[in-house]
């Protein structure tokens, strides 16, 4: 056997109404994705603290998502732009705590769309494992 | 149960299992290639071999054989076993050297050559095939013939049978993937067609219609299952039966007739797409790449046929160029009308696949774009800009050219030449129908249909049918896009709301629930119940391992597995487990909460726990389903959802279900058709309303509307029904009254209204915006200058009094409307110009009238209309915007000039009179209005409701509604459907004994809060103040959250810097709780 590949643990936040519900779909649909990915269920993607993104990182995940609906579908109107604001600002966080940018994304998935859903935990997990273990990972 | 050991570990299982079924089910991988599960074990591939052992002896057997026995031991990774398999991996392999099944499962037990003589073969001769033939489907149309090494496979004689059925079982259960189907079937076999893909993919005979189906239920095709293409006695096939460990499937289900007492019909049947094939020199049906536009809508889904990757289907390229063809099967001799939505899904359609492949060139083929809806200029504009071509013409044929499925399109253009262009792909966008049921419906209700199909219903009344106490809404009245749909739906709602008034809530039966268990102050002990979900979850996660895992969590007293955990008898089990165990929280392990959370919570509440004491982990849709082929990792990621729903139980609080009074009136501000419309249809079903009105007299723009399509007497409806609401005893009419002031929120709004300096306050629970709009007065084209320019309107009022007495009059379309200071289109001056002209002809036949427009947008049935106009000779003439056209007096009346695009030359028309169809503009004082309601205006300033599509009359804010031409320009039908659609929409509301607001919504720790205030814009429901309030001597700030705000969104906590503000059920602390509890190696 050859050497185990890495196996990366990737947080993905899913609001209830557009991408948890893609994420059921994907199941619905039967389509397979790596099993790396954890989701946290909340209302909206706006709810999402920088705060908790970081602290994701920061105790050892290897990649977090946000993932909300598509601009204009929002259940709570906004929110979702409240997301892509607090993205860009969790971006430069990043940096400073000397993480790959790659570790973090914001995506957009509707609730129809559990193709999508399945590609973009797919690219996740192989983006993040082809980067290698958080440097925040504990031995 | 039996109870024996396989590879050293205790299992236990029903007596007539085999030993390989026990052995998959606790997760124990045994290579088999002639298994299967529908029917009875065969061992002729001999791979799944086993060491089994009885009473101190044992012995090597095929597994899929061996019954399970008490006492039994099995040992399935010995190296015997290992070596014997092997061989027979072996042997498989220098049968069919180049199967790739056959290579993979050999290469899995370490095999990748073999050492005996190679034989080119194709079938492994396991009988799968031959089994699923006769046995299961009981047809019998391919057995073994041959002996020993000549033994194949193959229907009698090698000929096609007249037996075979063409159903596709021997193929599907094949492991090496033979195809015997197309030997064996006399006729080509054909895959069934998905109808919800539209034909471009296949489905099986049992089958969910689409994902999103509710019921999310499957459905047999009767007409192509086996089991009922059969004699009923040879009781065929079954295989779904045996597969639903939920038992679901019953073959005997009969169409069952129930008996209703009902005060009210509402029908919706819909409709349909032409048939293209009527359209046969478009070459649909007949050429593969050419599709109906609904196809083609499934070829742009993620969900579609080609997983949203836009392909056609003759050779599956992705196409670069792309043509839409508009107006096939609508607008012409048989079919006298516009679908009305066919030019907007064909502009969706262009940028929709110019976002998936940039590169496309996408040509639109039309005669009028008819973007008439709201907003819908602007996205025409869009897709301009993003270079879809738009060509004037009404193609002649499309032909196939070369082998590969390339379309040639031939038209006219619009100068009269005659091109040919080459398309990868063409898509023909198909008008509407009526559903072919809704006439037999129609039929059976005693509902009148007209010439054309649809339901007969007048403008005056558009939802009611012929048959007193029959609503009618949707398509089936006349073509319409969705919000137009939407707003009937509500609209026959409060209609049919409003026969049976009286009845509202009798039989409404409340559900009791025994007094909620205060466990505020206890250590949580959590239940935690794991779901086998038959096969679903169970087939893949070892879920006695996930239960025993459980077990070990901080805080689970309890935990269990259930086959079904959402059974009653699980639901029952789960009840006395809380009382057994005196838990006060409760996780299940299972399918999505989104489906499911609802059920249990009431388990919970029906043991006397808060609802909100729940937690869910998602291990089928987001785990079992989607890791199918890694039970291992499946478990232990199951394992790792479970210690996360654990986590957040452990932090979860009761949350009190709040009820909040409220006042059953409503407010309707405007008292023109629309809100005397809406003021009605609330009082008729008994709620008090307020009517405000500015003017000193009801009427609003309907005023001025004289004539009707079909010949109904709009002032005539106008006087009935300022009558009806003067006269009505719960409306109140508040005469040349203006709103002063709003306060309060949904269910509670106080307004101050103010009239000649008197001022008056009333409560209300729900507030009607119908303010109306008002006319543009222009000063394009000598309007104000010259006594013969006349605005539409004005020229209706002449008309209306046979004051019209030029014999030449030209009218201009879209004076105001779709240029940049107002990007949209007025929407019902088309059909008001051609109703003028109509009229005009009628009174003067002899006067010439020349229509210059831009595109005529006469959707739905007023098509007709414009087909009578031209045939009564009005002549219309077409101009682009960058070439107006130019008015100047002259000494007898006024000189028009005009470049004709088609003769492309400039011509001059000598008329007496000229008529303006001026722009519908908003009302000045919206934006005041807007602001007291805090609802949203759109950047032409008309109301803008919470969806376009989906909540037409709604307002983001709770309890505001909206109709009329407020919303945007519509006629007079448009405007009473609404009205009574917002009426609608505000009965949900006010019909409510009190408000059960979200309970996971916003709160506020004080001493957190330091009044910063960064939460409150936000916020986009407007729910939060900043309050200041007296503490210890000094000025402390702080927000405060309204209850019934509040949507419990949680903009503000990620906004909040100081742990100032969260939302229950979803505090920072109880997600990052989750997600440490996700990082658990």
């Amino acid at each position: 056997m050859s050497e185990e590949q890495f196996e990366p643990i990737i947080v993905a936040f899913c609001c209830n109404w557009c991408s948890y519900a893609g994420a059921d779909l994907a199941g619905t649909s039967r389509l397979q994705y790596p099993p790396n990915v954890r989701i946290v269920r909340v209302m909206c993607s706006g709810m999402v603290h920088p705060k908790l993104v970081m602290d994701a990182l920061n105790k050892g995940a290897d990649g977090v998502l946000i993932c909300g609906c598509h601009p204009g579908d929002c259940h709570y109107l906004e929110g979702n732009l409240k997301a892509q604001k607090r993205a860009e600002a969790i971006g430069l966080l990043l940096e400073d705590f000397g993480l790959e940018p790659e570790r973090f994304r914001l995506e957009w998935v509707s609730a129809s769309e559990g193709p999508r859903f399945a590609q973009v935990m797919t690219d996740m997990v192989e983006a993040v494992r082809s980067l290698g273990p958080s440097p925040y990972r504990a031995a | 149960m039996i109870n024996l050991t396989i590879d050293g570990q205790k299992a236990s299982a029903a007596p007539d299992r085999s030993v390989l079924e026990v052995c998959r089910q606790s997760g124990i991988k045994i290579p088999a290639l002639c298994y299967h599960p529908a029917l009875p074990a065969y061992g002729a591939c001999r791979l799944c071999l086993v060491e089994v052992e009885e009473r101190g002896r044992s012995k090597i057997t095929a597994s899929c054989l061996f019954p399970v026995r008490e006492g039994l031991v099995v040992r399935t990774n010995t190296d015997t076993v290992i070596q014997r398999r092997r061989i027979m991996a072996e042997l498989l392999l220098a049968r069919c050297p180049s199967s790739e099944a056959v290579q993979a499962i050999a290469a899995e037990i370490g095999v990748t050559e073999s050492r005996f003589p190679k034989k080119n073969e194709d079938c492994i001769l396991c009988g799968l095939c031959t089994r699923v033939c006769s046995e299961l489907m009981k047809t019998g149309a391919i057995d073994f013939t041959g002996r020993g090494n000549r033994r194949k496979v193959q229907p009698a004689y090698n000929r096609s049978s007249p037996l075979c059925l063409a159903c596709g079982a021997c193929q599907w259960v094949c492991p090496t993937g033979v195809g015997l189907l197309e030997k064996a079937s006399a006729r080509p076999p054909r895959p069934i067609l998905s109808e919800f893909d539209a034909g471009l993919a296949g489905r099986p005979s049992i089958y969910i219609p689409y994902p999103q189906a509710i019921p999310k239920a499957a459905v047999i095709d009767s007409q192509t299952c086996v089991h009922f293409r059969k004699a009923r006695e040879l009781d065929a096939c079954k295989a779904c039966q045996q597969f639903c460990q939920a038992g679901a499937i019953d073959y005997e289900q009969q169409e069952e007739l129930i008996d209703l007492d009902i005060g009210a019909v509402v029908i919706a049947p819909g409709f349909e797409l032409c048939d293209h094939t009527l359209r046969a020199e478009y070459g649909f049906g007949q050429y593969p790449n050419v599709l109906s536009s609904l196809q083609f809508e499934r070829v742009l889904s993620a969900s579609g046929p080609y997983q949203g990757i836009v392909r056609r289907p003759s050779d599956g390229r992705e196409p670069q160029r792309i043509a839409s063809i508009q107006c096939v099967g609508s607008r012409e001799e048989e079919a006298n009308y516009c679908s009305s939505v066919c030019c907007m899904y064909a502009v969706k359609h262009a940028l929709m696949a110019k976002e998936h492949a940039p590169g496309v060139e996408y040509t639109i083929f039309f005669m009028d774009l008819r973007a008439f809806g709201k907003g819908f200029d602007a996205y025409y504009q869009r897709a301009q800009e993003a270079g879809v071509r738009f060509v004037r013409a009404r193609p002649a044929t499309v032909e196939q050219v070369g082998e590969k499925g390339d379309l040639r399109i031939k038209y006219l253009n619009e100068r009269g030449e005659f091109k040919d262009e080459e398309f990868d792909l063409v898509v023909l966008s198909a008008g509407m129908r009526p559903a072919m049921r809704a006439a037999e419906l129609a039929h059976r209700l005693g509902v009148a249909q007209g010439d054309n199909g649809y339901c007969l219903t007048r403008p005056l009344e558009p939802l009611a049918s012929s048959r007193p106490g029959v609503l009618v809404c949707g398509t089936f009245t006349e073509p319409k896009d969705i919000p137009e749909t939407v707003m009937q739906a509500s609209g026959a709602a409060a209609s049919a709301m409003a026969m049976l008034a009286e009845a509202r809530g009798t039989l409404v039966a409340p559900k009791h629930y025994p007094p909620e268990k205060d466990v505020s102050g206890e250590e949580p002990r959590i239940g935690v119940f794991v779901c086998h979900c038959g096969r679903n979850i169970g087939g893949v996660v070892n879920v006695p391992e996930v239960v025993e895992y459980a077990r070990s969590l901080p805080n689970v007293e309890y935990a269990e597995e259930n086959l079904y955990t959402c059974s009653t008898d699980s639901q029952a089990k789960m009840r006395q487990a809380i009382e057994e165990h005196r838990l006060n929280r409760v996780v299940v392990a299972s399918c999505t909460p989104r489906t499911h959370e609802p059920l249990f919570r009431d388990t919970l509440r029906e043991a006397g726990l808060n609802p909100y004491l729940f937690e869910m982990a998602n291990i089928r849709d987001q785990c079992s389903w989607v890791h199918m082929h890694e039970p291992e990792k499946a478990t232990r990621k199951s394992r790792a959802l479970v210690r996360m729903a654990v986590a957040k139980a452990r932090l979860i609080e009761a949350l009190a279900e709040r009820t909040l009074p409220l006042n059953h009136d409503a407010l309707v501000v405007g008292g023109g058709v629309a809100g005397m419309t809406a003021a009605l249809a609330l009082a008729d079903q008994g709620f008090g309303v307020h009517l405000v009105e500015r003017e000193s007299e009801l009427g609003g723009h309907a005023q001025h509307v004289r004539y009707l399509f079909d010949g109904q007497d709009p002032q005539d409806f106008l006087s009935r029904l300022v009558q009806r609401t003067l006269g009505h005893s719960k409306i109140a009419t508040h005469l040349g009254t203006r709103v002063a002031g709003i306060e309060g929120f949904v269910g509670n709004f106080k307004t101050r209204l103010a009239a000649n300096g008197d001022g008056l306050e009333v409560e209300h629970g729900a507030v009607i915006v119908a303010t109306g709009a008002e006319i543009l007065q222009t000063s394009e084209y000598l309007y104000g200058q010259n006594e013969r320019v006349l605005t539409q309107v004005e020229f209706e009022q002449k008309l209306s009094r046979a004051e019209v007495a030029a014999d030449t009059i030209v009218m201009i379309q879209c004076v105001g409307s779709r240029e940049t200071e107002r990007p949209y289109c007025s929407r019902l001056c088309c059909a008001q110009a051609i109703r003028n002209a109509l009229k005009l002809k009628e009174q003067r036949p002899r006067a010439n009238l020349f229509v210059l427009y831009r595109d005529i947008r006469t959707y739905g049935f007023s098509e007709q209309y414009y087909r009578t106009a031209r045939e009564k000779g009005v002549r219309f003439i077409r101009y682009e915007p960058e070439s107006k056209p130019e008015v100047s007096a002259a000494e007898a009346g006024l000189q028009i000039k005009i470049r004709d695009p088609i003769l492309n030359r400039m011509l001059r028309i000598d008329c007496d009179l000229l008529v303006l169809s001026t722009a519908v503009v908003p009302r000045a004082g919206g934006q005041e209005l807007a602001q007291m309601l805090k609802v949203p205006l759109n950047q032409d300033r008309f109301f803008l409701e919470a969806h376009l599509k989906l909540r037409p009359v709604d307002f983001a804010t709770d309890g505001v509604f909206l109709c009329g031409l407020a919303h945007s320009p519509k006629n007079l039908e448009e405007t009473i459907v609404q009205a009574t659609a917002a009426a609608s929409r505000a009965t949900t509301l006010l019909a409510k004994e009190r408000l059960t607001p979200e309970s996971a919504i916003s709160q506020v720790v004080d001493e957190n809060c330091d009044g910063c205030a960064y939460c409150i814009d936000p916020c986009p429901y407007h729910a939060l103040t900043l309050i200041e309030y007296m503490k210890g001597g000094a000025v402390k700030k702080t927000v405060e959250a309204n209850e019934a705000l509040c949507k419990g969104c949680g903009v503000c906590q990620a906004t909040c810097p100081k742990n100032g503000i969260f939302v229950k059920h979803y505090r920072i602390d109880q997600i990052a709780a989750v997600v440490e509890a996700a990082l658990v190696p």
